[in-house]
């Protein structure tokens, strides 16, 4: 029968198959953080259970993290990547720490080691593993409860999602990147869009992204409600995974390859769902709300709820304005900022750095505005300075950071004042998100960059015309 | 876990829609390694507003908890759901909810009821006239009751199995430790370990 991309990976993982019960799915590959699994680790000892597979194991210190000192000031902080620490020696687990290079966000370091790849099923306690489909690999955020069922058994009982495709047909204009494309499709499907779906997005948009630009989108899925995203392995997946610490090589990598190349939809497979969007008319993309879905091109202005039916939704809109504090019929381009964020499992890789730089370099953070950027890996931190981005950044007023989490979610030191509004090329402006009573604008790494230089919303193109 | 048929208790209803997890627990209650305690921090920036629903003294008590669609999305943090139990919530009731807090939910043995807008509209109504009116979740009939309103709400007949048996999931699934190490004898060798470079 033909099958899609996503039931032919979930097929090749079934352990046990029983009529009424979930599918029983075997897991390729489990990422661990501070977070999210002491818990895990204590239910383990208190039932006397081994770790059944350590060396499908990752752990990282990434959430917690300061990332202008390797100290943890914050005792419960500290406790928790202590814990980490133990956890990881009694019970065989690779752990990158501080100050280790290879320490960073755990869906940064997972694709940049090599573990991830196509056709694997990859868990982790973190719902943005959904970055991890962008090799073609089945990957999804799971809590601690069943962290500690992968912990025990390398297995997960799940109940077989349904499908979507997500076509994105055309180009992107220049100047328009992955993130502005993700963002403007969250405001189309809304937030509870892809709920219930493994969601498979392609089209020629898609294949002409780079790896990084794949890892932003999939990276969003969660954020409208999709289990997982997918793309399908090419020639792009597997020129980036080529040589990396953990990618198969000699004999292992042909066979590997010829498993990836069947890794593709096939030609009459059918979703349950399918959405199209056209990738050129999409324009550079800021969200004004509190989810991801309240968006709008950088070039209109603050909607304004009375213009939504009477619900939900248009009550949603007015909290989210309140909070917000902002007017309907404001151009987004007259907002000003107070801190610019430049991070995150969602931009923090090489070509976010690479590319914010660019429009960064010979120029000035605007006078009163708090700028820095975080990379997402200390490998990420190393290539940047090798390639002199650092001095780019520091050049032009940016703080220069360590990997972490950081402000994307504010466990560490680096967190908004209340009131406060940052813009930031995260992925989520949750109420209180980046600090408590902070207001967030998700952005691409271009147009925080632009934002920092003239304290307003902008994209680089504004720089030109100034 | 813990057994459960049925529950009954008062409700309390959460007019607002995409409650991310987020808000029902701030990052700062996820620095802490124990499993218990989080009940003080649920909902806790919102519940420093005496307007907010849960701060009014007649939901006091209140067991299960009626939101809007697209109830716990965000973040994977199972203490959403340890936030919820620990302050006194046995169900959760919505027209959607995030696909990982329904699973943590689940394994938890917080009730996720799936109803419909309309349902879930009538239900504030109810509950909102009446805030000691008694609501049931009732797993065997797979329905929730309330006044006159009876409405039934999804759950598959092996998770409802295993709520009403209060099993643990990790034990039913090494019952079939063979069948976990047969697919492990066959699994490709190209597949990456962590500990072995390729
Ligand atoms: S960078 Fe943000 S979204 Fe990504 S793993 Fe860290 S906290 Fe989660």
């Amino acid at each position: 029968m033909a099958r899609t991309l996503a039931e032919k990976v979930w097929d090749a993982h079934v352990v046990r198959r029983a009529e009424g019960e979930p599918d029983l799915l075997y897991i390729d590959l489990h990422l661990v953080h501070e977070v999210t699994s002491p818990q895990a680790f204590d239910g383990l000892r208190l039932a006397g259970r081994p770790l059944r597979r350590p060396d499908l194991t990752l752990a990282t210190e990434d959430h917690n993290v300061p990332t202008d000192s390797l100290v943890i000031e914050d005792p419960t902080s500290r406790t928790q990547v202590e814990t980490l620490r133990a956890n990881c020696a009694e019970f065989g687990v690779r752990l990158h720490s501080m100050g280790d290079a290879q320490q960073g966000i755990v869906h940064v370091i997972g694709p940049q080691l090599g573990v991830t790849q196509p056709g694997m099923t990859i868990v982790c306690g973190d719902s943005h593993t959904s970055t991890h489909g962008a090799f073609g690999a089945l990957a999804f955020g799971i809590g601690t409860s069943e962290v500690e069922h992968v912990l025990a058994t390398q297995t997960l009982p799940a109940v077989r999602p349904r499908t979507m495709a997500v076509t994105v047909e055309g180009a992107l204009q220049p100047g328009v990147t992955a993130k502005d494309l993700v963002l403007a499709l969250i405001a189309q499907v809304g937030t509870g869009g892809g709920q219930g779906h493994v969601v498979e997005y392609r089209g020629e948009a898609v294949r002409g992204l780079s790896m990084e630009g794949r890892m932003t989108v999939c990276n969003m899925s969660i954020e409208w409600g999709a289990k997982a995203g997918m793309i399908a392995p090419d020639e792009t997946t597997y020129a980036y995974l080529a040589g990396r610490d953990h990618a198969p090589a000699g004999a292992d990598w042909d066979a590997a390859v010829a498993a990836w190349d069947a890794l593709r939809t096939d030609a009459d497979a059918t979703y349950d769902k399918e959405v199209f969007l056209d990738a050129s008319a999409v324009t550079p993309f800021v969200t004004w709300g509190t989810n991801p879905g309240q968006g709008v091109a950088l070039g209109d202005t603050v909607p304004d709820p009375a213009a939504l039916p009477a619900g939900a939704e248009r009550d949603a809109a007015e909290r989210a304005l309140q909070y917000m504090d902002l007017t309907p019929g404001t151009p987004m381009r007259e907002i000003a900022v107070d801190t610019v964020f430049l991070g995150s499992c969602t931009n923090g890789r090489m070509e976010d750095l690479r590319a914010a730089a660019e429009v960064v370099r010979g120029r000035r953070v605007a006078h009163g505005v708090r700028a820095m950027v975080v990379p997402g890996s200390m490998l990420v931190k190393l290539q940047a300075e090798r390639e002199g981005l650092d001095a780019v950044f520091r050049d032009a007023g940016f703080d220069w950071r360590n990997a972490g989490c950081s402000m994307c979610l504010g466990m560490n030191p680096d967190i908004l004042q209340p009131g406060e509004r940052c813009a930031s090329t995260s992925n989520r402006n949750f109420e209180g998100r980046q600090g408590r009573g902070g207001r967030t604008h998700l952005v691409s790494p271009q147009v925080a960059a632009a934002t920092a230089l003239t304290g307003r919303l902008a994209a680089p193109a504004d720089l030109q015309e100034a | 876990m813990r057994a459960i048929t049925t529950h009954t208790g008062r409700a309390v209803p959460l007019r607002r829609s995409d409650v991310d997890t987020d808000q029902i627990i701030p990052s700062d209650w996820l620095k802490r390694v124990e499993r218990t305690g989080f009940g003080a921090g649920l909902f806790s920036e919102w519940r420093a507003d005496p307007g907010f629903v849960l701060a009014q003294p007649r939901y006091d008590g209140a067991s299960v908890l009626v939101a809007g669609e697209n109830f716990g999305t965000g973040s994977s943090r199972e203490h959403a759901v340890w936030a919820l139990q620990d302050y006194g919530f046995a169900a959760v009731v919505s027209p959607r909810f995030g696909d990982i807090f329904r699973n943590n939910a689940l394994k938890g043995g917080l009730v996720p009821v799936q109803l419909t807008a309309d349902e879930v509209s009538r239900l504030w109504g109810l509950v909102e006239a009446d805030p000691s009116l008694e609501v049931t979740v009732d797993l065997a009939a797979r329905e929730l009751r309330a006044g006159d309103l009876v409405a039934g709400f999804p759950l598959d007949d092996f998770t409802r199995w295993r709520l009403m048996e209060g099993l643990d999931d990790i034990g039913l699934t090494l019952r079939h430790e063979a069948e976990i190490s047969a697919y492990e004898a066959d699994r490709p060798s190209y597949l990456p370990s962590t500990t072995v470079r390729g």
